[in-house]
């Protein structure tokens, strides 16, 4: 099962060290490879190095894929976690 | 090369940032670079055998850094404890390790070299990076793999403190939170580092613990290796390696001197600041760090009159939040040994914000969009620790200090926003005090006369005299060239002062100072003159305030301070002043010269 969800980075700081590690957080806890695409550059979400390097400051466009078993269960928690800004500001 | 070096003195100079002396001998901590061994495997079968090494080093330090996290939130330390969350993600990275394990696999090279050029790989690629904050997490990267280097090579630094190693200097590149975590903080005598400034964190933890300290010495490391003898002067920002006997004498010396005055000034550091013809003056200590309020307390404070909370903005990558704000402003106004605690809201201009759409860049910074007219124009981030601010005031007594006000329209409208907080609070239902008095820094030359008119607005005055000399004075306080004009006791300078208080005195106001004059001996009397209700200072120079206030009477001061603003100069304002406080108190200005 494959499920994708292009979403934007409303918290302030885009994907910084805290956002990324709780990104990093959620997608381990599921089965499904999850992947992030940006600028049409594609990096793992399960890797926090990956995921700085891709550099997404605020308001740029993020599309995450989750292929899996618990897919869609993974995108859902994923797009809650940057709908509510990582918790930030 | 290095043995020829053994025994030579030599002396380096970095930025003393806890004063003192220490004499100790050297241990190096972290020596990572000089010990590690690159080598090439001696066939293929030994493979497998040095990735399951490296897996056990990352293990052993996904360990460690658990443990760290666990006592740093045991000990309810604010670092930001997310930075360890990232080190061990990094460690559970699996594109990091999967890229060292091939390095392994296909050059048969051992796992220090391959964990090497992972490093390298990734330096490069951070570089790349366009966003300055992204790019320097690199850092993170390189403390990752100075970690599994450490448990690869099998050095457990815990160690070295069981193993009865008394007396210690720590020298050290730089030092983190999680490094100072895992020290035996009574068996260190003081610390010297590569790099860092006043507010690092060495120098944080170094004050705290009252040890001596000099940071920003560039490379120390290479220069000493564990065991050297050193000498700490945080006093004067001196280091000493391998001091010749002369001169190790004349530091033990010093170091008795110091160690002796600061347990006779100890002495008044309890009593109050109290005049022998009894006007007493509030005494308060400046804090940037929660860290700094148990020795603030030891010296006498009996409030804290300064807290500066820029520090919050600072130390981080991302804006702090409201809980960030509130956790450190809890802890310092619950303090059951201070009356109360003054917050400053931040002062700041936008080159220090994450992400801030960056302006042109200001020519004059001092003089720029700052302090409060950032906060005026950034509502969000100001109601941020506003509300902070509130919340902490349900825990003790806290006043709020606005900085760098140089208008009434201000402080009206950052009145208005404090109550737009309050407002917000109360409907949520969250817990505040009944009040919290307002204050405004005096600092620039149109508050002072408007002092009258801003007397109105507010609840107390507080005069911090750094800027309000480099704007009176049209100094900036970086030009070295400049350094012969900085006088606090110019004739203008007093006069501003004076005013100050006269005007806080007729509209019923309480007037504070905060700035260094307050900490100045020499200028105690001429405060005292002026009749200024607080003096807050550095915790270091409060019971030397109070042992000279003890001894003087007001009426003296009185008389010593319209003399004074009788003259026509500086220069002869200084004269006067000097001549007087050295002969009424011959035993506290003879040491000046020293």
């Amino acid at each position: 099962m494959t499920e994708t969800r292009t979403l934007k980075l409303k918290n302030k700081l885009g994907m910084h060290a805290r956002s990324a590690a709780a990104f990093v957080k959620v997608a381990l806890q599921f089965k499904a490879k999850i992947y992030i695409e940006r600028n049409g550059q594609t990096v793992n979400g399960d890797s926090i190095l990956d995921i700085l390097t891709l550099g997404c400051p605020y308001g740029g466009l993020l599309t995450i894929k989750a292929e899996g078993v618990d897919a869609s269960m993974a995108i859902k928690e994923l797009e809650k976690l940057i709908e509510n800004k990582f918790g930030e500001d | 090369m290095r043995a020829d070096q053994t025994d030579k003195t030599f002396v380096l100079k970095g930025i003393g940032v806890s004063p003192g002396v220490a004499i100790g001998r050297v241990y190096r901590f972290d020596p990572l670079d000089s010990k590690i061994a690159f080598y090439k495997l001696k066939d293929d079968s030994l493979i497998p055998k040095e990735v399951l090494r490296f897996k056990k080093a990352l293990t052993e330090s996904e360990q460690q850094l658990l443990e760290i996290q666990k006592n740093l939130k045991k000990a309810k330390v604010t670092e930001p404890l997310y930075v360890i969350d990232v080190h061990i993600l990094i460690l559970k990275d699996k594109i990091f390790t999967n890229r060292t394990i091939k390095y392994i696999r296909r050059l048969g090279i051992n796992a220090e070299w391959a964990l090497r050029m992972t490093l390298d790989h990734y330096k490069q690629i951070f570089e790349g990076v366009e966003d300055a904050y992204i790019s320097s997490r690199v850092s993170d990267v390189q403390y990752v793999v100075q970690r599994v280097l450490r448990n690869l090579s099998g050095e457990k630094q815990e160690n070295v403190w069981e193993t009865g190693q008394d007396g210690v200097i720590i020298v050290s590149h730089d030092l983190s939170p999680a490094d100072t975590a895992q020290m035996k903080l009574d068996k260190i005598l003081g610390f010297a580092t590569d790099s860092g400034g006043r507010t690092s964190h060495t120098a944080i933890v170094a004050r705290s613990m009252e040890l001596p300290a000099v940071v920003g010495l560039d490379n120390i490391t290479r220069s000493v290796r564990t065991g050297d003898e050193i000498i700490v002067d945080g006093t004067s920002g001196l280091v000493v390696i391998n001091p010749y006997p002369d001169m190790l004498k004349r530091y033990e010396e010093k170091k008795r001197h110091y160690d002796a005055a600061r347990d006779e000034y100890l002495k008044y550091a309890k009593l109050p600041a109290m005049t022998l013809d009894n006007y007493h003056v509030q005494i308060g200590c400046n804090i940037e760090f929660i860290e700094e309020i148990p020795s603030a307390i030891v010296h006498g404070a009996e409030n804290i009159g300064l807290y500066r909370t820029e520090f919050l903005y600072i130390y981080r990558d991302e804006l702090p939040t409201e809980e960030d704000h509130f956790n450190n402003y809890r802890q310092v106004v619950t303090e059951k040994n201070l009356s109360w605690s003054t917050i400053r809201t931040f002062d700041l201009g936008g080159d220090k914000f994450p992400n801030y759409q960056k302006q042109s860049k200001e020519l004059n910074p001092q003089m720029g969009l700052r302090a409060i007219r950032f906060c005026l124009k950034e509502v969000e981030i100001f109601k941020t620790q506003l509300r902070a601010i509130w919340r902490a005031s349900a825990f003790g007594k806290t006043k709020i200090l606005f900085p760098m006000i140089s208008s009434v329209d201000e402080i009206r409208e950052a009145k208005k926003l404090l109550e737009e907080t309050r407002q917000e609070l109360l409907s949520r239902g969250v817990k505040i005090a009944s009040e919290m008095e307002i204050g405004a820094m005096i600092e620039v030359p149109a508050a002072v006369i408007i002092a009258d008119k801003l007397a109105q607005e507010v609840d107390f005055f507080s005069i911090g005299t750094n800027d309000l000399i480099q704007y009176s004075l049209a100094i900036d306080r970086a030009n070295e060239r400049l350094t012969y004009l900085y006088e606090p006791l110019h004739p203008a300078v007093l006069r501003l002062i004076k005013r100050v208080v006269d005007m806080a005195h007729e509209a019923k106001i309480r007037t504070a100072m905060c700035g260094e004059m307050a900490g100045d001996p020499l200028c105690a009397l001429i405060l005292l003159g002026m009749e200024l209700d607080e003096l807050s200072m550095n915790h270091l120079a409060i019971p030397r305030i109070k042992k000279i206030i003890r001894e003087s009477t007001i009426k003296e001061s009185k008389i010593l301070l319209e003399k004074a603003l009788s003259f026509n100069t500086a220069s002869e304002v200084r004269a006067y002043v000097v001549d007087y406080m050295m002969g009424r108190f011959p035993d506290e200005f003879q040491n000046e010269e020293d």
